[in-house]
């Protein structure tokens, strides 16, 4: 007999907020991280002096004792944070959702702040190496996420026939989203296939189309009981199923050491989450999927059980991911297109498909998949409302 | 160009590196080769280790061609190769590389076109000690 799943529909998200996103925000940091919670109490309709309990990103620069300071929070009982960058992101929601079910908190905030499009940039500073796995890849010129990601692409192209076209067509889907989101970066911006074909080269075969925006802003969530949700003036958002994922003999974003390379932590995460769901893929209305890179869509697809190994490319094609396909995908444009605040901009879409609020609505939407970066240590939500 | 900031661990393959050699760490009770190195075996939890020469042949598993924004040694060679190689010895270890013309030479020095998966390829050394890999059938 499986363990009694615990966390199943225990919490609820109650409150989302954010701040403008932008190249460029003249706020710092702390501010942006300020403002995007109390925009996400205030949704909830819970004064901050109840929040006893905080998760962000170990990337996070304002920390717990800074944003309970500023913001008046009570007296904080459980606060975490989750490593490797964009893998974090549903994990911060998860921990909250394990502390409040196991009572150790009773109102939880996650968040993330973030200064990309202002902040320091890996491929300009020729001093500051990071040690294992550094080592054994930047003397070569493996100096950015998108040159690890464009390994793997090359390779599932390789073996699988993924083609650029099954990229561009996630990248499309998400423009097309963005295109309908006044909140989004690239809102008046539409992307075409020609666009697409003869943009410039970032990493081949990853074109400057398959990587993220570079963003400033910050959002953040509000997590209580189930039992308190009900109470909350908006339509509650259960965290149906939650998980994190480091494969045995993963070595983070460069995963080329291990038998497989293509089967990444979303594997290892997707498991954990479909056994302690009554869901399954095909009960899945929409996704919210990490994309700092297209490339990790055909890989998310195929871990999460969208799709048998090696199809992810063929899955995107014929408008599956546009509203009214198989999978509408990063509805409010993802990292792609809406903003790239490490995916917690994933997870505010994924809350507002469930409340019925999204701009680019998917009628009727019960079940949504979030997921965090897939390449790194990562993990996942299933969120039902 | 970039130096390996090496780590306790890795400093073994980076000093065979500089007398030319690819050794990779292999666990002296059990056999299994491992990379990147580490203090425990994860087949048999052994903390004894040895440095196992290998032949230095192998075969091209992915590559990139990396363009600018890049650092400054790197976007003036850009666009230049990335090579995966799966060693020959230990299929299992890919070893991130650059495919050049000869030891040494420039990370652009063999055409793209020339550069497929499941290519032959052959260590060589940098007088710096880094590995490249040179075509076996250039
Ligand atoms: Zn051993």
């Amino acid at each position: 007999m499986a363990p009694m799943a615990v966390l199943k529909d225990a919490t609820a998200i109650v409150g989302i907020g954010q701040t403008p996103f932008a190249k460029q925000l003249p706020e710092t940091e702390r501010a942006l991280a300020c403002r995007a919670i109390l925009a996400a109490l205030d949704d909830a309709g819970i004064a901050p002096d109840e929040v006893d309990a905080l998760a962000s990103y170990t990337m996070e620069e304002t920390d717990e004792v800074e944003v309970a300071k500023a913001l008046g929070l009570g007296g904080l009982t459980f606060f975490s944070k989750v490593g490797y960058g964009g893998g974090g992101s549903c994990a911060t929601v998860a921990h909250l959702a394990a502390a409040i079910a196991s009572g150790q908190a009773t109102v939880g905030v996650a968040w993330r702040s973030r200064k990309r499009g202002s902040g320091p940039r890996p491929w300009k500073n020729t001093t500051v190496q990071l040690p294992t796995p550094a080592q054994w890849t930047r003397p070569f010129g493996l100096l950015r996420p998108a040159d690890e990601i464009a390994m793997l692409t090359r390779r599932h192209m390789h073996e699988y026939g993924t083609t650029r076209d099954h990229l561009f067509n996630v990248a499309l889907a998400c423009r097309n989203r963005a295109n309908q989101n006044p909140a989004a970066i690239m809102y008046d911006r539409p992307l075409t296939r020609e666009m697409y074909m003869t943009s410039r080269w970032i990493s081949e075969p990853l074109c400057l189309f398959d990587n993220c925006l570079e963003t400033d802003g910050a959002l953040a969530c509000v997590l209580v009981s189930a039992e308190r949700a009900r109470d909350c003036r908006r339509t509650p958002v259960y965290v149906h199923s939650a998980a994190q994922g480091l494969p045995a003999q993963h070595h983070g974003m460069v995963n080329y050491w291990n038998d497989d390379p293509l089967t990444g932590p979303a594997w290892t995460a997707a498991r954990h989450l479909w056994k302690h769901a009554d869901l399954t893929p095909d009960d899945i209305d929409v996704a919210q999927i990490y994309d700092a890179f297209t490339a990790l869509i055909p890989l998310s697809l195929e871990g999460y059980g969208f799709c048998a190994r090696g199809e992810g490319g063929a899955f995107t094609e014929g408008g599956a991911l546009e509203i009214g396909g198989r999978l509408p995908l990063n509805t409010s444009g993802g990292g792609l297109s809406e903003a790239y605040v490490h995916g917690f901009n994933l997870i505010t879409e994924g809350v507002r498909q469930l409340r019925g609020t999204s701009t680019a609505q998917v009628p009727g939407a019960a079940a949504c998949l979030v997921t965090a970066g897939e390449g790194v240590p990562t993990s996942a939500l299933l969120l039902r409302n | 160009m970039l130096t390996p900031v090496v780590d306790a661990d890795g400093t073994p393959f980076w000093e065979y590196a500089a007398r030319g050699e690819l050794r990779v760490q292999t666990c002296a009770d059990c056999g299994e080769p491992r990379f990147p190195p580490r203090p425990c075996c994860p087949h048999c939890r052994s903390f004894d280790h040895e440095w196992r020469p290998l032949s230095g042949r192998g075969r091209i598993w992915s590559y990139v061609l990396p363009h600018p924004p890049l650092l400054p040694d790197y976007a003036e060679q850009a666009p230049y190769n990335v090579i995966l190689v799966e060693l020959a010895d230990a299929p299992r270890i890919r070893l991130v590389g650059n495919l050049v013309s000869e030891a040494g030479a420039r990370l652009d020095s063999v055409p793209a076109d020339r550069i497929r998966i499941g290519a032959r390829v052959q260590a060589v050394f940098t007088p710096e000690g880094l590995p490249q890999w040179v075509l076996e059938r250039p």
